[in-house]
Parts: C-alpha cells; structure tokens; sequence
C-alpha cells in the first residue's frame, strides 16, 4: 500500500536559509546560522530534548544553557515570576534558576550528538566557571572536543553565582572581563563571545575590556536585578520558596528599550566600532529583531517569548522579517545591520529648530477625550475641546501652543488618529552646540 | 390574579415547555460575566475624560470610574462607586435599556471598535460581587426631621435611602404587599431572576431609619392631607398604576386583560406552570412591557403571539434591542393596524380581535377603511399607563397642579403645594424609566434636605 507523503502548503523547510526568495543567513563572528533567531542560554537550552525540537522549528541557532564546574548548581523550587500588564499578559518576566543543574558529562555528551547531528545550525556553549585560569584551561578543552561552534562566557547571571564569585561578579569587574576573555582565548581556538551584564552603569566599558581581552563579540543584555511583585497578604516577595524570596533577573518585552539602548551604545561607542553583538532582551517578534539588528545586532536571542509561546514563534519571526526585508530590498542581514545607528546620536547633536507638532484625523477620532485631558493635566494645554452643535465632542490641537511633545499622540487609543506633522520652519540646522542660548557653546 | 383567563388551560396542561425548560425560559436572559469576562471587558474600557456615557447616565454613575476599579480588581470600590449615584444600581444593570442609554454613547460604539463596553454586565457584575461587613453608607447626625414618602418603587426608594443618610427619619407608605415597584411587580421574569429586587430592597434598607408600612394606599386608607400635617415634607412616588384601556365594547370580557396585571402575577408566581396561557394570543402596543408580555407568553408556551401596533416599526417605544428579543422568541409583528373590535364567542368570551389597517396621511393616523381579523383566546393591552385617578382625590392631593394627567413638579421636585415633593412616572418629565425614576428620587432627596435645613437655621 503506498503512503501519502506531502509537505503542507506553506510549511518551509525549517533549515533553509531562504525564506520568502530572502537569504537570512548570518556568519556572526565566524559562526554560521541559517537565520538570525537564536536561543538564549536559558531554560529552554538545558538539554539535548529542547534544543532538538527548536532546531526542528526553525531557529539558526542555540546558546547552550550555561556549563559549569562540578559538582552541578543545585536549583530551589518555585523559580519564575511575572509583571502582568492587563488581561494577563507578561510584560516582564524574573527568574531564580542557577546555571545547568546536570552533569558536565552528560551536558558535554549531548551537545556533541547534537552538533553532529545539526551540521548546519550554531550551536554555543554558554560557561560559567570560577575566576582562575585553571578552571578554564580545564573547561575550555572538553568544550572544544564537543565540535560547538564557539563559546559565549556568562558574567552577567544576577542571582545565586555571584554569591560564588561568579556572573555578574566578574561582569560588573572590567579588569576580571578583560582577564577571563583573554584566558578562554588562549585555551580554546573558536569564537569567544561575552555575554555582558546590564547591572552596571556604563555598559561601555565591559564592552571594551572584553574587546581588550580578546574577544571576537558580545552578548547583551542578561537579565536585570529584579523583584516583580508581592505577595500583599504574605508580604513576601514572588517567586516564593517556603516563606521567603530573593530577587531574580529581569527579562522580557519589558526590558526591550533598556537592552537596545545599551546596544546602541556599544554600536556608536569609537572604541569598538566593528565589535560584533549579539542582541538580547525582551525579543517577542521579527520587528524587535528588526529593531536590534538596525542598531547593530548580527544576531538575535530569544528567551522569554519562547518560554511563554513555544519554539513555534520562530516561524512567524522568519516570515515576517523576510517579508519586510524584500519590501525594503534588503538581500540580507548585513544590508540593514546598523542601518539606524547614523541617526541615533546625543541630545546635544539635535536639531533645536525642528519643529513638529500634532494633527487630529476628525474622521477617526472617537471622542474619548484623553489626548485633551492628557494635554491639560500634564503637558502644555494645546488641545482645545469643543462642543459641535449636535452635541458632539471635538478635540483640536491649538498649534501655537504645541510643542510637539507627542503624549497625545501616545494617549490616543486609535492608530494614525493623531500624527505629528514637521513644520517649516525656514530656519536652518542648528544644535545646542551651536545654539547661541548654550552658555558653553562650541564657537563655529 | 389572572381571573379574566380563568377559561383557559395553564402552561403545564398546554404543555409546550416541560417544568425544566419552562423555568429555564424564565431564567437570566442575559448571563452574568464571569469574573474573567469582566476582566476582559473592564479592560476594554478607554477611562474617557468627561465620558459620554456618563452624559448619557439618567443618573449620573461615574462609568469609567467603577470599570476601572474592576479592572484593578476592587470590586468594592467599583460597587461603591455605582451606589453612591444609584442605590439601585443592582437592577438598573440589569433593566436599563443601555443600548439607547450609555452603552450607544460609548465612544467604542463604532464599526470600528468593535462594539461598546458592555457597561450593564460590567455595573452588574460590581453590584452582584460586593461584600460589605455592614451598609457601605452611614447616616449622618440625626436632623429631627420626619418625611413621608408615598410608593416604595425606584423613586421613593432612592429617596428614602438619600434622606436617611442625609439624616432624616423616613416613613414609606406602599399600597402593595411587598417594596420594589415595578422592580418586583412590572419587569419582564427573567431580567430579573432570583428574587433580586426584594434581596435589593433588603440591602438599601440596611441603612437604617427608614420605615415601610404596608397596604397603604394613596385616596383608599392614606389621605395626602394627613401626610401633609404629620411629616415635615412628604414625596410623592405613586407611578402610573392604571392601564390605559381600548375604549371598545368588550373590554370587560374573559380573554381579555392588561399585560401589566398579568406580568405582576407572572412575576410573583412560584408554579410557573400554573400560569394560565393563550395558545393564540394577540398584544396590542408598542412599548417594552408589549415586548415582555409578549415574549414570556411565548415563552410559557404560547404557539402563536402576535403583537399588533398601530404605527410602523419605527415608532415603537421599544427599543430595537426589544424588539429583536421578541422575534428571537417567534413573536410576529403586525405593524399599521389599531383595534376596530373585540371578537367574542356566544359565551361573550375573546376569540380574536378585528383591525383597521391604517396609514399616516400628512402626520394623521388615519384607517384605511380596510380591516382584518387575528383569532386569538387572549387579547392583552399594553398601550400604556395612567394615573391611578383615586389616588389624587382627597380634598389637598386635588389640588396638586397637574401637566395634563401627571404632577406638575419644578426642577427642585416641587409640587404646587408646599413641602410635597413627587418624581419617577408620576411626574411630567418622567422617561419612564427606572433609571431616571432613581434619579427622581435622589435629587429630590437632596432638594427636601436643603429645604428642612433652611427651615431649621431659621427658626
């Protein structure tokens, strides 16, 4: 009897680089991946199992959750915790879990049969080990004999490694940066990337001392020093253990603006202008992606939305951000890789003399009345609110008062209802540098 | 009671519905939220600045105030919030026509977004989850002063409940058996389930001060003239407790009855199976308690129900919503016909009614000349509600200025006569709504305090 075979309509090979006539390719640091979409080190990278069924979904690469020393990290019960926005959904997410809690033997075994078994997509080994060489040149070795295609060093975890000298412990230290990037490059031949901690106040400067150390990339951001909510009738902090909590590390859609500021930096930063990076923080979809890839990213991490959606989210990644690059005539990722940077600049460098201010679409307007309240309470009572002869609201933006600050435009709850208009002004160019208000102007 | 359809077999013999079916057809039209509806809903809500839906609230509920309160889980404030405006706002949410009311006005009643936040379900949803440890209002010091109120309906309610709290000692005198008005006598069964108009009566007299006698009717055992000498203000809540009549010759016979004497047995009833039922059954009107009549007689198991209005579609007092439950419920809808006469069997009882057909002839309802007959073993009228006329015939009550056949009152509630106060139907700018009658009586409320206090400070 013969079997009906076929591939549903649609339904692309998972591995293929070209998705929708676009190459999603990447070579990052000298390693491969059909497609941008990585995992983070994470729990959805803890075993062979995971890893497997997103290989099958579609993702270019994974980051395999963070190796250490032995004996393995012993984890507590009840690890995650959330920050809700309306109707449950997760804005941020928190977690307590410690790095792999299994054997290195059987972590090590695992990551070669799957190496072997998936030629064609990245695979990292995340390591955490004690600050001392020897530790390393022990490590790095048996890593090497897996066939993993680099390494990514884990300084930044905020929770219960620092505590061991660890993480974030060495992340927040850029002399241990420099120092640790410099032994894994002397005892492993592959690419080295740091993945760096936002717990510190100049993410510059980790960025440097890895580069310093040798490193061919960086990774950012791990997760932030968080605490999510109370218990308000335990009063005690979630996730709880028994009857108490720690803080966690913050991730998700909700740490997105912070992650991509700290890339930019980077990015723009003179001291390491062709320093290749590895985005993370709060990537849900192809347009965050998109959005970290224009300000410098050559790949993507994903953690929380695949923990909350499955691997499955990675399809519509890929699709959407194919479609939208042949729509843009971007052939590949590189074409549009800092495409944005240009333009992302200090205040100082702004153009004083622009001007634009909002404009109200009566047609779509509901009359819900909070662009004029948002205005009149707590902006600059440029939203006149009238009264039509059948009773109607009508709302107009008084445009010698506005000063183009976009709340309204914010507050509106009707796409494209209010939109911000730049005016001619007729005046030229003109910075604060320049502006003769600046007590400490450069003279031009 | 339904003498007028003694003739007739009751739900149970005609058999349509078995008992189960028959009282789940009387059980909550419209089924609560769940909690995690509400949540979805509440969270529809835009906040709006000066909303419109609060502009279009008879009595003035602070809407995107109690939905947000819901949204962040404070069911107690948000219940608060409503009863603070409306002290009935238990059963407003379930019989305000919010689709002509706040919910049309919700700026999210557009094509574009979708439909508007279901602001009823939402009000019920706050006022059915409350748990208070005790009344959620307090009275304030004691002012001395005693007012009469006349009918215990949504008016005289909501005004006992603003006088007691304001401080005053409130005796309410009720012609019926039991308090609620056309809450507990006149609103289709299942709008209201569960005996919730008396559990609503129960929890607003909980604020204490407040005294009901029964079986005190206005023009019967009750004089105004008394009231008016014993109280220091007396309010007038009396509603419209008569049923306009056809005018035709037959009126008297079996099979013939008003929809609201009917519906106030139905209401009562704990054997809905005992109810007598017209397998054939004619309503003539056009209003919501048309629409009810007419829909619970269907759903009693009447086969045939035909509900017949002299104008067309568009000038019907019920609202579309309405009058989409009757068709659901298989009521056929004869529009341009106006009674021509009562149809009677040898044993002079209802077998149908004969039609003029009419049209408008430059703004005038004329007839045709053509005519038609429905066959029916009922004939239920629904053509609106009058003064009950003894209830004003004590020498004082006479007096009362009238606009046509109901109270003159000025914006401040006051009747023609000194410290009468009236409001809800019986007054001329009545809606007819319980909503509005709730208003009625608030207001009125506040404006009898202000004169008792005046009164007070000068002497």
């Amino acid at each position: 009897m013969n079997t009906l075979t076929f591939t549903p309509p649609g339904k692309k090979d998972s591995g293929d680089s070209v998705v929708n006539g676009v190459d999603l390719s990447v070579n990052f640091a000298g390693i491969k991946a059909p497609n941008p979409f990585w995992l983070a080190s994470a729990p959805p990278t803890d075993k062979a199992y995971n890893v497997v069924r997103a290989y099958e979904a579609g993702w270019g690469g994974v980051v395999w959750k963070t190796l250490g020393e032995e004996p393995p990290a012993v984890n507590v019960s009840s690890r995650y915790s959330a920050h809700y926005g309306k109707n449950r959904e997760v804005i941020g997410f928190n977690n307590i879990e410690l790095i792999t809690d299994r054997s290195l033997e059987i972590n090590l075994k695992e990551i070669t049969q799957v190496k072997k078994d998936w030629p064609d997509r990245a695979l990292i080994v995340s390591i955490m080990v004690p600050c001392n060489e020897e530790a390393w040149a022990y490590i790095l070795p048996l890593v090497e004999a897996t066939g993993a295609d680099g390494i990514e060093l884990n300084l930044g975890c905020p929770h219960g490694m620092p505590e061991r000298g660890m993480g974030a412990a060495v992340g927040q230290n850029p002399d241990l940066i420099e120092k640790v990037t410099y032994w894994c490059k002397k005892h492993y031949s592959k690419p080295v990337i740091v993945k760096l901690t936002p717990n510190i106040t100049d993410i510059r400067v980790g960025a440097q001392a890895a580069l310093r150390g040798g490193a061919d990339a960086v990774s950012l951001i791990n997760t932030i020093n968080s605490i999510t909510s109370i218990d308000l009738d335990n009063m005690v902090a979630k996730p709880t253990v028994g009857h108490q909590s720690t803080h966690g590390g913050y991730c998700g859609s909700a740490v997105k603006p912070i992650a991509m500021n700290m890339v930019a930096e980077i990015a723009r930063d003179p001291a390491t202008p062709t320093l290749p990076i590895s985005g993370i923080g709060g990537i849900s979809t192809w347009r965050d992606a998109a959005e970290f890839i224009a300000l410098g990213a050559g790949s993507v991490q994903v953690c929380t939305a695949a923990m909350l959606n499955g691997f499955r989210i990675v399809e519509e990644m890929k699709d959407g951000l194919s479609r939208w690059m042949a729509e843009k005539g971007y052939d590949s990722i590189e074409a549009f890789s800092r495409k944005a940077i240009p333009q992302t600049t200090d205040w100082k460098h702004l153009d004083i003399n622009f001007k634009t201010i909002a404009k109200i679409d009566q047609d779509l307007c509901i009359e819900c009345g909070r662009c004029y309240i948002a205005c009149e309470d707590t902006s600059h009572q440029s939203i006149a609110k009238l009264t039509e002869q059948d009773g109607a609201r009508r709302y107009e933006v008084i445009e010698e008062e506005c000063v183009g600050c976009n709340l309204c435009q914010i507050t509106c709850p009707v796409d494209n209802c209010i939109t911000m208009v730049p005016q001619e002004t007729g005046q030229p160019f003109l910075a604060w540098d320049n502006d003769p208000r600046n007590p400490f102007r450069v003279a031009s | 009671m339904t003498s007028p359809l003694n003739h007739l077999p009751s739900a149970k013999e005609v058999g349509t519905y078995d008992p189960d079916t028959l009282a789940s057809n009387f059980s909550d039209l419209h089924p609560p939220l769940t909690h995690r509806q509400a949540m979805i809903e509440s969270q529809r809500c835009l906040y709006c600045f000066d909303a419109p839906c609060v502009e279009a609230c008879p009595s003035d509920i602070d809407i995107p105030s109690f939905i947000r309160q819901i949204s962040e889980n404070n069911i107690n404030g948000a219940a608060e919030t409503i009863l603070e405006a409306n002290i009935l706002g238990g059963s407003c949410a379930r019989v305000c026509p919010t689709e002509i009311l706040c919910e049309r006005s919700c700026v999210r009643n557009h094509d574009a977004e979708c439909q508007p936040v279901l602001i009823g379900l939402l009000q019920r949803h706050a006022t059915d989850h409350m748990q208070f440890d005790g009344h959620p209002f307090k009275r304030a010091t004691s002012t001395g002063s005693h007012v009469a109120v006349v009918g215990a309906g949504p008016a005289g309610l909501s005004c006992a409940h603003r006088l007691a709290m304001l401080g005053h000692q409130v005796t309410i005198f009720e012609a019926e058996q039991k308090p609620g008005g056309l809450n507990e006598y006149g609103i289709a069964r299942y709008k209201m389930t569960d005996d919730f108009a008396r559990k609503e009566v129960e929890f607003l007299l909980e604020i204490g001060g407040i005294e009901i006698q029964y079986g005190q009717r206005l023009g019967a055992n009750l004089e105004l003239a008394t009231l008016h000498n014993q109280y220091d203000s007396v309010f007038l809540s009396l509603g419209l407790g008569a049923s306009r009549a056809l005018g035709l010759t037959g009126e008297q016979a079996p099979g013939l009855m008003p929809a609201v004497d009917y519906i106030k047995v139905l209401r009562q009833t704990d054997d809905l199976g005992s109810l007598a039922v017209a397998k054939r059954c004619i309503v003539i009107g056009a209003g919501n308690t048309a629409i009810d009549m007419a829909t619970q007689m269907a759903r009693l198991g009447a086969t045939e129900v035909t509900l017949v209005y002299r104008r067309g579609v568009e000038a019907m007092s019920a609202t579309d919503h309405e009058q989409e439950i009757a068709k659901a419920n298989g009521v056929r809808m004869v529009t341009w016909a106006q009674p021509d006469e009562i149809l009677l069997d040898d044993q002079v009882r209802v077998t149908g009614m004969r039609f003029a057909k009419t049209h408008d002839q430059a703004g005038r309802l004329t007839p045709t000349g053509e005519t038609f007959e429905i066959a029916a073993d009922a004939v239920f009228t629904a053509i609106g509600q009058g003064f009950e006329g003894a209830s004003l015939s004590d020498t004082t009550a006479a007096e009362l200025a009238r606009d046509g056949e109901r109270i003159h009152v000025n914006e401040m509630f006051q009747t023609s006569l000194p410290n009468v106060y009236a409001g809800g139907d019986c007054v001329k700018p009545g809606q007819d709504l319980t909503v509005q009658a709730v208003q009625h009586g608030k207001l009125a409320a506040h404006a009898i305090h202000q004169a008792l206090v005046a009164k007070q400070e000068a002497a």
